[in-house]
């Protein structure tokens, strides 16, 4: 049966640990995905790559219906790609179905067995790999000290609570040691306080298993905490992959700068570009130089993270404006300026004094390098 | 503190509750009190007695048709839930496929097709089998009852898996249960309490049948239901009451056992 030949290949405890680290743990090229028949066809995935390092914690994010759900699936095998490949450390998987494939999944809603305990729960990967009793015994307790759950292991799961529920649906997936581990929003459910606290113990068992995650959200906050890489998507296009700094400091796309943090997004209109450099006309008056990295619309978008502006006194500054709000977070204010073209601004302070008041006149300033193209 | 809409508070609702409940079961209690009394009138009350359920279980004839009866209902039970949870499953555990809506339908067919059709319609195809091969025997009563216990099975098989999440199915698949393993480690435990009541259903309606029975039955095959419609010809006796409220106990007992059962599944 050549079909159970390649399960053994892929079992996890099977495989050989000594890959060359530069293959990556899950390599997607050109996936796409539709749904629905051809009068009311959704296109979930439109030609999706991506490679994840071995490792890595990296983060799919996106507002709900993006298509990450939907990758996380096809790496998973519950759905199948109308094309594309799928590659587990350099081995086409997309034709195998999800029994096959040396994945685990965290589900949103835990899916966690009602009808066995929190102990079989934990061991159901093992004995499905065909694992001997005294050996799953002993695994199953090894997982249950590292998730904290020793004492419940004999609970029925609908006697947990749900951060309970949430350690026995990793522990569970974790237990076969599988080469990837994908995570479905398994933190949305829980209340904030409960979240924060499993963001950390996610990254802990991270590190603790050195097995590569991939974990979807639409939190960007959560996305930037925990993740080593972000891959951010939207309309099933991925429109940028970087480390949380990059994604941060440097959107690409006005949806990317938009999604993530607060950003004043100002249109602009290239006025030459030279020496790689552009000189970008934007709204208000000024000019701001940036470097071309060969955008070819001459009308583009620049855009400025709060707390990268700063105020002055009006008259000294690229932009004028007019102060509309101020909003005090705890931390710091943010102030509301209206530009002279109407264009709302927010320029972030720290400490709650900002010695202004509703209807002055300032400019904004901020340096050249603060200021990010965007692709629209 | 507004007042709270209370059907209760309707107008004689109350009566005409109690009304349906008199009608629903006062002919039920008077069967069960007269299978007690020490006279052969089921219409004069005289003395307490076990004598007519002595009688029924002295009487062969009795005897027969409740083994029979019991086997049939039996086979029927455990075959045609057997097919009915083959056929719920595939209504509702593949991916859509044409005809899937068909399929449905002519499973439920029967339920709404007068039984006497199905009845007369078995006895024509079972008339000419039996020409042609010559063999005889229960076996037809077997298959026809098996057959019209399916779609009773079915509903609420059918309604079960609906109600179960696909996502545990594919947690068990994500954690390498291969599709048959699938099916008995995780669909299988959790569809048991659908299985156990269609299951009931079947048996209650296989040990009920009339019609069908009378016309696919053959000689020597009476079942209770058929052996009290005879034994009525010759006049009510107090001893069809007390075989009649054994029928009524055991139907009571099934259904309380289901309950506890599915209470226990629950928690």
């Amino acid at each position: 049966m050549p079909v159970t030949q390649n399960m053994n290949q892929l079992k996890p405890t099977v495989l050989a640990k000594n890959d060359a680290d530069e293959v990556p743990a899950i390599s997607v090229q050109g996936l796409v995905k539709t749904f629905g028949h051809s009068s009311n066809q959704i296109t979930a995935l439109d030609d999706v790559s991506i490679d994840i390092q071995q490792n890595e914690f990296f983060t799919l994010l996106g507002p709900s219906g993006c298509g990450k759900t939907t990758l996380l699936r096809l790496i998973a095998g519950f759905e199948l790609p109308d094309s594309g490949t799928v590659l587990l450390h350099g081995e086409g998987i997309e034709h195998l179905p999800p029994h096959m494939r040396p994945v685990n999944t965290v589900f949103q809603s835990y899916a966690l067995f009602p009808h066995i305990s929190v102990a079989d729960n934990i061991g159901f990967g093992l004995r499905m790999l065909g694992w001997d009793k005294a050996k799953i015994t002993n695994a199953v307790e090894k997982m249950l000290d590292m998730v904290r759950l020793s004492d419940l292991a004999n609970r029925q799961p609908d006697q947990l609570s749900g951060g309970q529920q949430q350690r026995v649906a990793l522990a569970r997936a974790l237990a076969p040691a599988p080469r990837v581990l994908l995570l479905d929003e398994p933190l949305a459910a829980l209340d904030l306080k409960l979240r924060k606290e499993m963001q950390i113990e996610l990254k802990r068992l991270q590190d603790q298993t050195g097995i590569t995650f991939v974990f979807v959200t639409h939190d960007q906050e959560e996305a930037l905490t925990m993740s080593d890489r972000i891959a951010v998507m939207s309309a099933g296009r991925v429109l940028q992959v970087g480390q949380p700094k990059e994604i941060y400091n440097a959107p690409e796309h006005r949806f990317v700068a938009d999604f993530i943090g607060d950003i004043n997004v100002l249109p602009g209109q290239v006025k030459h570009r030279q020496n790689g450099k552009l000189v970008v006309m934007i709204a208000g008056g000024s000019e701001v130089h940036l470097p071309d990295d060969g955008i070819q619309s001459d009308s583009l978008f620049v855009a400025v993270r709060p707390e990268k502006a700063t105020l002055a006194k009006s008259g000294t500054g690229a932009l004028s404006g007019v102060v509309n709000n101020i909003v005090f977070f705890g931390s710091g204010t943010n102030i509301h300026v209206s530009l002279s073209d109407g264009v709302d601004f927010v320029v972030q302070t720290q400490g709650s004094e900002t010695g202004l008041s509703l209807g002055d006149a300032v400019s904004v300033n901020f340096a050249d390098s603060a200021a990010k193209v965007l692709r629209n | 503190m507004a007042k709270r809409y209370d059907l209760r508070r309707q107008p004689g609702f109350s009566q005409i509750a109690w009304f349906c409940i008199f009608m629903l079961y006062a002919p039920i209690l008077m069967l069960v009190l007269f299978s007690f009394n020490d006279n052969r009138s089921v219409v004069k009350w005289t003395e307490f007695s076990f004598r007519w359920y002595t009688e029924a279980f002295a009487n062969d004839g009795i005897r027969a048709a409740a083994v029979t009866s019991l086997k049939l209902a039996l086979v029927a039970s455990v075959f045609g839930t057997i097919f009915a949870t083959m056929a719920a499953l595939a209504t509702t555990r593949t991916r859509p496929y044409r005809g899937m809506n068909l399929a449905y339908a002519i499973i439920n067919q029967p339920l709404m097709i007068p039984e006497i059709v199905t009845a007369i319609a078995s006895l024509s195809l079972f008339a000419l089998i039996k020409q042609i091969t010559g063999v005889t025997g229960i076996g037809y009563l077997m298959l026809a009852h098996t057959v019209f216990c399916v779609p009773f099975a079915y509903m609420p098989i059918r309604a079960r898996l609906e109600d179960m999440t696909l996502t545990l199915e594919q947690a068990a698949a994500d954690l390498y249960a291969s599709p048959i393993r699938v099916f008995w480690e995780v669909t299988f435990p959790l569809l048991i309490p659908g299985v156990v009541s269609g299951a009931m259903l079947a048996f209650v309606v296989s040990l009920d049948d009339v019609i069908i029975t009378l016309m696919v039955a053959g000689p020597g095959e009476t079942t209770l239901p058929i052996f009290i419609l005879g034994a009525i010809r010759r006049g009510i006796t107090p001893e069809i009451n007390a075989v009649s409220t054994i029928l009524l106990a055991v139907s009571i007992l099934l259904v309380a056992v289901f309950f506890l059962f599915q209470r226990k599944t629950k928690k």
